[in-house]
């Protein structure tokens, strides 16, 4: 069984979210012997991903139609699979598919010093497209700084791709105008689209001479927020053809709505069946008020897969009731959690009694609801703390409301977290609440349990399927909130109970049971 | 001072520059919470001082020295913050050198104000008055004077904030000239407080002073001395004070030495001293010498800041009342310890720049809170405050319960000394034994 399937991050930079399921998805697929090509649009430069073969949307050749009258050679480029193409001449002149290019020329590299060994491996084969695009609201507001920080720290390695074209002696000679070009990538990442193009006039090479083009250009994704993604997602999907076409796939899987348009252009190049595996939709981030031109690339999506994989019941009733689509076609696959000892307690607790929230502060993960129940909360134990971790466009309207309630002394803001500060977080957390008003899955209060922390989860969630003992309220219930959150501060016992059984119940909540439903999807789909 | 030619329609020019620089904090992560107890160990501080000191103490103080003594009858007054002057005699110790300069010319007055820049004249309890006479203590401290007018943060006034100025020996305070206190009064008198009459009330002119401090370079036109005396000018014949009062940094910091600002300063204050019409004067001496058009009632809290003249460029919205209210209730609590250097750390939270920056107002007013906020944004101001004041409540709760362990250990030997001590005086047992026999 081979798999092509399409992401958007595959290293999980932020806790939780698309590219912790996809890594741990895939991870189990390919120990159940299953062979996958993964593509991301940007590799960040520390995947780790044993037995699989990465591959880089920036790195794709793509067929650009040229006036005749510029009529060139042939192109011969190396497309060998494990193979991946770094020639970069930046041309930074605006959108235009009709770049002039000033030589020709191709480096072809070996894989990245890096990725070589754990690629060695053979079943799974992962494509480079560098990501760091997140199917999630784009944060509107510059308070959200440190994410876009968390951005910053997987540019595009330009150096590394200098260092690996000197290694190919044929392109020495190139090196300063890769120089130049580089520069100008760098420049250029995350404002304006940049064409990089490859041609070729070596022949020792395969050839590709069927192909009736007479040039190549890579895209270098620039992974960035903001405007372009619709159109990167339409880039994505001219690079996924490409793809489709060189790599053998029996099926197509692909995950979240800016990964649709590449998935459905791949079935139309290769027919293979197509499995759109949903994550999160735009109700769940916009409530009722979705993007028009997201919703319709879900819809288009959902509508062209042979099959859906939802995340939860409660986002298969999303997609049937706001989507149309026809519960026969989609299977619910709940999320697993890689099994993590967390870092013992670094941090100094900011009180005896510590509520966490732990999320983005968005309208989907309900951070008002929770200050709401702390405003409850203090009037019964006045010496309760809450640690509030997390950016996003709400941040203003948190700190404010937490303000007019005059709760600021029992309030801390972390902002966003990276690496084990998260750890530290839950070192000095008595309880875990996750209030959010549509969740489709929530992997962070399973995270939670792992730090041996109870946690109350909304019924709007779809891992309130999967967790028996933990508290489940209606997000918009307050005072409900506020009464468990009350109970669990009250009664050791409860607090105690709810930790040890969480954290045996966790044991059965992995990969491996997700992945072999979808193995079994994949075989029943290609029958 | 009665050498220079006084007619009888001379108009007396009293002019102030303040000068302050807070103690900003640093980046204080809810991490640092409970592990670092330095907010204010910032590089920004020292850079900021040196850095103004260059473009604009030390070049004005210059110009200035050699102005006056060209002309001895032009005099200015300056109001420096407690919090300045300690910056400058750790970072930049020669301002403190050119100030001293200054006021031995006897050209300049010092006015009195609080030692922190602070809010202290809304606090409850009698921080203001401390503060006020740190202040003293201070100026007499780095620059041997002692004032006698007193100019309150940001020109916050009342009636009840004025009793409390007269109450400190202080016989003249400074207010901005707005309409809604004056009605059809003019600004250009002085006045005196309703109650206590002895206190001159000095009203900014904020139109003429703006015109120097936002209106400099506006609409690509420059400001020149010629254009300002024109304006100063049009005041009518019969008034008698026209107060001037702006930052201090207006002259190479907030317009840069490029602009011309320092002509400009040179060229105006050249015009005052030559001028047949105005003379320069200190607010001292306009307190002695010219007469009161009558009383002014301010029942409300007015300061200088924005378009409201309000208290609420600093305690306008939630976050900046929050703050403030935890920050107040916390000095109770400090000022019981009786420790110098908590209460030193306490009062630089009382400044009120951090409370400015706080400020969520939009339109122009923003602006200029976000041009002196060293945060991105007001939320990210008010977090950096409220982490720095959770650790502080850490380590004044610390502080609290060594103190109350040292009181019992105290309590339990004074009880045990009292329990071994015979407390029947000396003649009572003699008689006890003489009844026993």
């Amino acid at each position: 069984m081979r798999v092509l399937m399409f992401g958007w991050e595959f290293p999980p930079h932020i806790s939780g979210g698309l590219g912790t399921a996809c890594q741990g998805l895939t991870e189990s697929l390919v120990q159940d012997g299953v062979n996958v090509v993964f593509v991301v649009p940007k590799m960040g430069g520390d995947e780790y991903a044993p037995g699989m073969q990465m591959i880089s949307g920036a790195d794709i050749p793509i067929p650009v139609a040229r006036p005749s009258s510029q009529k060139t050679p042939l192109p011969q480029i190396t497309a060998v699979t494990g193979t991946i193409l770094d020639a970069r001449q930046a041309k930074p002149d605006g959108n235009t598919m009709t770049t002039t290019p000033t030589s020709t020329q191709v480096i072809s590299l070996t894989p990245r010093p890096h990725f070589a060994a754990p690629r060695a491996v053979a079943s799974m084969t992962v494509v480079q497209v560098p990501s760091y695009l997140t199917p999630y609201a784009v944060p509107a507001l510059p308070y959200a700084i440190d994410f876009v920080v968390a951005q910053e720290n997987v540019p595009f390695d330009i150096e590394e791709s200098l260092e690996s074209a000197y290694d190919n002696g044929e392109a020495a000679d190139t090196r300063s105008e890769i120089q130049a070009s580089a520069t100008n990538l760098k420049d250029c990442e995350g404002v304006s689209p940049v064409l990089n193009t490859v041609s070729s006039s070596g022949a020792e090479d395969v050839a590709l001479d069927e192909l009736e083009v007479t040039e190549f250009t890579t895209y270098p994704f620039s992974g960035a927020y903001g405007g372009d993604l619709m159109q990167e997602t339409a880039r994505y999907a001219d690079v996924a053809r490409s793809i489709a076409q060189h790599h053998d796939h029996d099926v197509i899987h692909v995950h979240d709505w800016m990964t649709f348009p590449a998935g459905l252009a791949a079935k139309a190049e290769s027919g293979k069946p197509l499995i759109v595996h949903v994550h999160s939709t735009e109700f769940d981030r916009s409530g009722d008020h979705p993007h028009p031109a997201v919703f319709a690339m879900e819809r288009e999506g959902l509508q062209g897969a042979d099959h859906v994989v939802a995340v939860s019941a409660w986002t298969k009733q999303i997609l049937v009731s706001r989507y149309g689509i026809s519960p026969a076609k989609i299977s619910v696959v709940h999320n697993g959690v890689v099994p993590k000892e967390r870092s013992a307690a670094l941090a100094r607790r900011p009180g005896s009694q510590v509520v966490t929230f732990l999320g983005r502060l968005t309208f989907q993960k309900g951070p008002l609801y929770f200050v709401q129940a702390a405003f409850k909360v203090l009037q019964k134990f006045p010496d309760t703390h809450f640690i509030v971790a997390g950016s996003g466009d709400l941040f203003p309207a948190v700190v404010e409301h937490v303000a007019h309630l005059r709760l600021s002394s029992r309030f801390y803001f972390t902002g966003f977290l990276k690496g084990d500060h998260v750890d530290k977080v839950w070192s000095v957390s008595d309880l875990y609440v996750m209030p959010s008003v549509s969740e489709p899955f929530g992997i962070t209060p399973l995270e939670a349990v792992q730090a041996g922390i109870p946690v109350i989860v909304s019924k709007q969630s779809g891992v309130s399927e999967v967790m028996q003992h933990a508290i489940k309220v209606d997000f918009w219930n307050i005072d409900a909130l506020a009464n468990a959150i009350c109970t669990v501060l009250a009664y050791k016992s409860l607090s105690s109970t709810l930790r040890k059984n969480s954290k045996h119940e966790i044991k059965n909540i992995t990969w491996a049971k997700p992945a072999r439903k979808i193995k079994t999807l994949y075989h029943e789909i290609t029958r | 001072m009665k050498s220079h030619d006084k007619s009888p329609l001379a108009t007396q020019v009293v002019l102030y520059f303040q000068i302050h620089q807070p103690w900003r904090l640093r980046p204080f992560h809810f991490f640092d919470i409970g592990s670092n107890h330095d907010y204010f160990d910032t590089p920004d501080n020292e850079e900021i001082a040196a850095r103004v000191a260059r473009q604009c103490y030390l070049p004005a103080n210059a110009l200035l020295l050699k102005l006056i003594q060209k002309y001895p009858q032009l005099k200015v007054a300056f109001s420096i913050s407690g919090v300045a002057l300690d910056q400058f005699q750790r970072f930049c110790p020669e301002v403190i050198d050119s100030f001293r300069k200054l006021a031995t010319t006897g050209s300049v007055e010092f006015l009195g104000e609080t030692d922190y820049h602070s809010l202290a004249s809304v606090v409850p309890g009698t921080e203001f008055e401390e503060q006020v006479l740190d202040h003293t203590a201070k100026l007499q401290k780095y620059l041997g004077v002692h004032p006698s007018v007193f100019r309150n943060t940001e020109l916050i006034y009342s009636n009840a904030i004025g009793r409390k100025i007269c109450g400190l020996g202080f016989n003249g305070v400074f207010l901005d000239g707005i309409g809604n206190i004056l009605g059809t009064r003019s600004r250009h008198q002085l006045y005196h407080h309703p109650e206590d009459t002895g206190l001159r009330l000095f009203l900014r002119d904020y139109t003429l002073s703006d015109d120097i401090a936002f209106r400099f370079q506006e609409h690509g036109k420059k400001l020149t001395p010629e254009k300002f005396m024109t304006s100063l000018a049009k005041t009518p014949a019969h008034a008698k004070v026209v107060t001037l009062a702006m930052d201090y940094e207006t002259f190479g910091e907030h317009q840069k030495k490029e602009s011309g600002i320092f002509k400009f300063l040179e060229g105006l204050l050249t015009s005052l001293a030559t001028s047949g019409r105005f003379h320069l004067i200190k607010p001292s001496d306009a307190v002695t010498t010219v007469l009161p058009a009558g009383p002014l009632d301010v029942p409300d809290t007015i300061s200088w800041a924005d378009t409201e003249r309000d208290l609420s460029a600093w305690l306008g919205n939630d976050m900046q009342q929050d703050a403030f209210e935890n920050l107040v209730q916390l000095g109770t609590r400090v000022k019981a310890l009786h420790d110098a250097e908590l209460t030193d750390r306490w009062r630089r939270l009382l400044t009120s720049d951090h409370f400015y920056y706080m400020s969520t107002k939009k339109s122009n007013d923003g602006e200029v809170h976000a041009y002196f906020s060293p945060y991105a944004s007001p939320y990210e101001a008010f977090v950096n405050y409220m982490n720095v004041i959770h650790d502080f409540t850490g380590l004044v709760g610390a502080r609290e319960k060594d103190l109350s362990v040292a009181n019992e250990q105290e309590a339990s030997l004074k009880a045990e000394a009292e329990r071994r001590e015979m407390h029947t005086p000396v003649w009572a047992m003699k008689l006890e034994n003489s009844y026993e026999k």
